[in-house]
């Protein structure tokens, strides 16, 4: 059982991890599909207390956007996994969380052309 | 753009000419968006921005590639797609490096021919280099080109850089050469005016009418010889700031345009009834007392009131100390660098000829004596023959011939060093003498032959100096 945060904006995961005003968390079981998930709406939109809120939950992964250098050293060094960069719908990273290919920097959100 | 579909410019050239082909050349980041908010085309400098290349990015939401501070609650497409106008913020985006870059963050909207939006181009400029420059203006012994760590600068640099962010008018004194224009572009540079244009102009250079037209502009018509439209200086300065060098030279009736442009901001050109608002900060400067000015109705009361909002005095070379040292050292840095030359130093001599200078020019003055210095030396070291001969001069009069040929001479020399270093504003000459009277008495230690070999004077005309100034014992006078 692994614990999961994803820092969400809507539907998605959020493009910038300081900015996250709302946060998804799951726990996923040994077989990879996720038994309990509940969202949290954070007071206020901090990296700081995001990570804070990632150690009191004792998150063992992280997935998220665009994150600053030092708030991911320091994670990495608390021991969480960290899958930054990652441009994705909330629904498309959960399932590749599921299927153990979500790798840092995976865009897997549709892209439309309508230029 | 696309391999599959090339942007082209068309109808600028003979031949169509390849978007890609200028957008990947500019230095700035340029991301164009669909309607609805999706990237189309990232240039080169916008993949280095993100870490993201063009074929990565596209078709993606911005907010996912862009990354920017602005992007969940003020997004500048926002505005822009309600008419606003082009939008330009100060942002920061972080890029897949993990980095927080620094960004002015400006965005248009583009039209087809019928004016319908077919998408929007954002343009992001790097602020990192500024950044950096920023911190070393914020060390004390520097800002914007201008070097000093002496308590009085220390000071004035520490206030600088919160006057800059102000839109307040400046007024600028010191004495010539001090670095008044170099002041005045440091303010603008550290500005939010600082993309806008740095317009400066003499108020002194030029007569009357030519400067009212230069100021203002004129209309097509307003007078013989105006054959066109003029914009003037104000409005060429519009965003930006516009530098009133030598205000005290302004004439009497300009002094009332500037006056009334302070107060509500429009300019009326010549032959024009109509007046065109303009957005300007004023910076002013000049090396007259402007209160003397005021005293002998030569510059207006209300204007003076109006330009010193924040008044800024550099103090001339001669109070500033320790800082001689460190401009000669940066001045010859630089100009050994400009000219490659192996110059490594001063000689001890032409050290201590240098520091004992008056530099009535100020840094202006001392920067050219270097220049020359550096440009005559073949050595390694500056030596004293290198220095201009007025300097040395100076220097040997100071050391002080002997009484005799000074007496012949006219005996009421005085050495030129002490006039620079000690006459201030409102000092009579009388109190200046007896300071310099006291000084080489303090110098000789109260060997009065000494002092009169000092100050380039007679043991005679010293004893009845003493005399006349009250500086004798009682039982001599």
């Amino acid at each position: 059982m692994r614990r999961v945060v994803i820092p969400v904006r809507e539907t998605e995961v959020a493009p910038r991890f300081d900015l996250a005003a709302e946060v998804w968390i799951g726990l996923q079981g040994p077989e990879g599909s996720f038994v309990e998930e509940r969202t949290v709406v954070l007071p206020q939109a901090s990296a700081d207390h995001l990570c804070q809120l990632i150690l009191s939950e004792g998150a063992q992964v992280l997935v998220c956007g665009g994150i600053e250098q030092k708030y991911y050293e320091y994670l990495v060094w608390k021991k969480v996994r960290v899958y930054d960069g990652v441009i994705a719908t909330l629904a498309s990273a959960k399932k590749a969380l599921e299927e153990g290919t979500l790798t840092p920097g995976a865009i897997l959100m549709a892209r439309h052309f309508t230029g | 753009m696309a391999s599959t579909r090339r942007a082209l410019i068309s109808g600028l050239f003979r031949h169509p000419v390849e978007c890609a082909a200028v957008f990947n050349d500019l230095p700035d980041a340029l991301v164009f968006l669909s309607p609805d908010r999706r990237v189309l085309y990232l240039n080169r400098a916008a993949e280095v921005l993100t870490g993201l290349s063009d074929p990565e990015a596209r078709g993606l939401p911005c907010r996912h590639v862009v990354r920017s501070n602005m992007c969940s609650a003020q997004c500048p497409v926002d505005d822009v797609a309600r008419d606003a106008g082009p939008v330009c913020r100060q942002a920061d985006v972080i890029n897949r490096d993990r980095q927080r870059v620094p960004v002015r963050l400006c965005c248009v909207t583009l039209r087809d021919l019928r004016g319908a939006v077919v998408g929007f181009m954002e343009v992001l400029e790097d602020l990192r280099p500024f950044e950096a420059l920023e911190t070393r203006k914020g060390q004390a012994y520097q800002f914007g080109g201008i070097v000093g760590r002496s308590p009085a600068m220390e000071r004035l640099f520490a206030v600088l850089p919160g006057i800059a962010q102000t839109d307040s008018s400046v007024l600028i004194t010191g004495e010539t050469g001090t670095g008044k224009d170099f002041l005045a572009e440091a303010i603008h540079q550290l500005s939010a005016r600082s993309k806008g244009p740095f317009v400066k102009v003499n108020c002194g250079a030029l007569p009357e009418t030519l400067l009212e037209s230069e100021l203002f502009g004129h209309q097509k018509g307003a007078f013989t010889g105006a054959t066109e439209n003029k914009p003037g200086r104000f409005r060429l300065a519009h965003n930006g700031t516009l530098f009133l060098t030598e205000i005290g030279d302004l004439p009497l009736p300009l002094q009332v345009k500037l006056l009334t442009f302070l107060d509500d901001h429009v300019i009326y050109p010549l032959g024009s009834t109509k007046g065109i608002r303009v957005d300007v900060r004023i910076i002013a400067a000049t090396h007259r007392d402007l209160q003397d000015m005021v005293r002998e109705g030569k510059f207006r009361q209300d204007l003076l009131y109006r330009l010193n909002v924040v008044r800024v005095h550099i103090p001339p070379l001669r109070e500033r100390g320790e800082d001689v040292r460190l401009l000669m050292d940066h001045f010859l840095a630089a100009f050994v660098s400009d000219f490659h030359k192996q110059i490594k130093g001063f000689s001890k001599d032409a050290l201590k000829c240098l520091l004992d200078y008056p530099y009535p020019g100020n840094v202006r003055e001392l920067k050219n004596i270097i220049e020359y210095a550096v440009n005559v030396c073949q050595e390694e070291t500056i030596q004293m023959h290198h220095l201009p001969s007025y300097v040395t001069e100076i220097s040997v009069k100071a050391a002080g011939p002997s009484p005799e040929v000074r007496e012949r001479d006219g005996g009421e020399v005085l050495p030129e060093e002490a006039l620079g270093a000690g006459v201030g504003k409102g000092v009579s000459w009388g109190v200046m003498e007896r300071r310099l009277i006291l000084d080489a008495l303090v110098r000789a230690k109260g060997r009065r032959g000494r002092a009169a070999q000092i100050l380039g004077w007679g043991r005679s005309t010293l004893w009845r100096k003493m005399k006349q100034h009250g500086l004798m014992d009682g039982d001599e006078g």
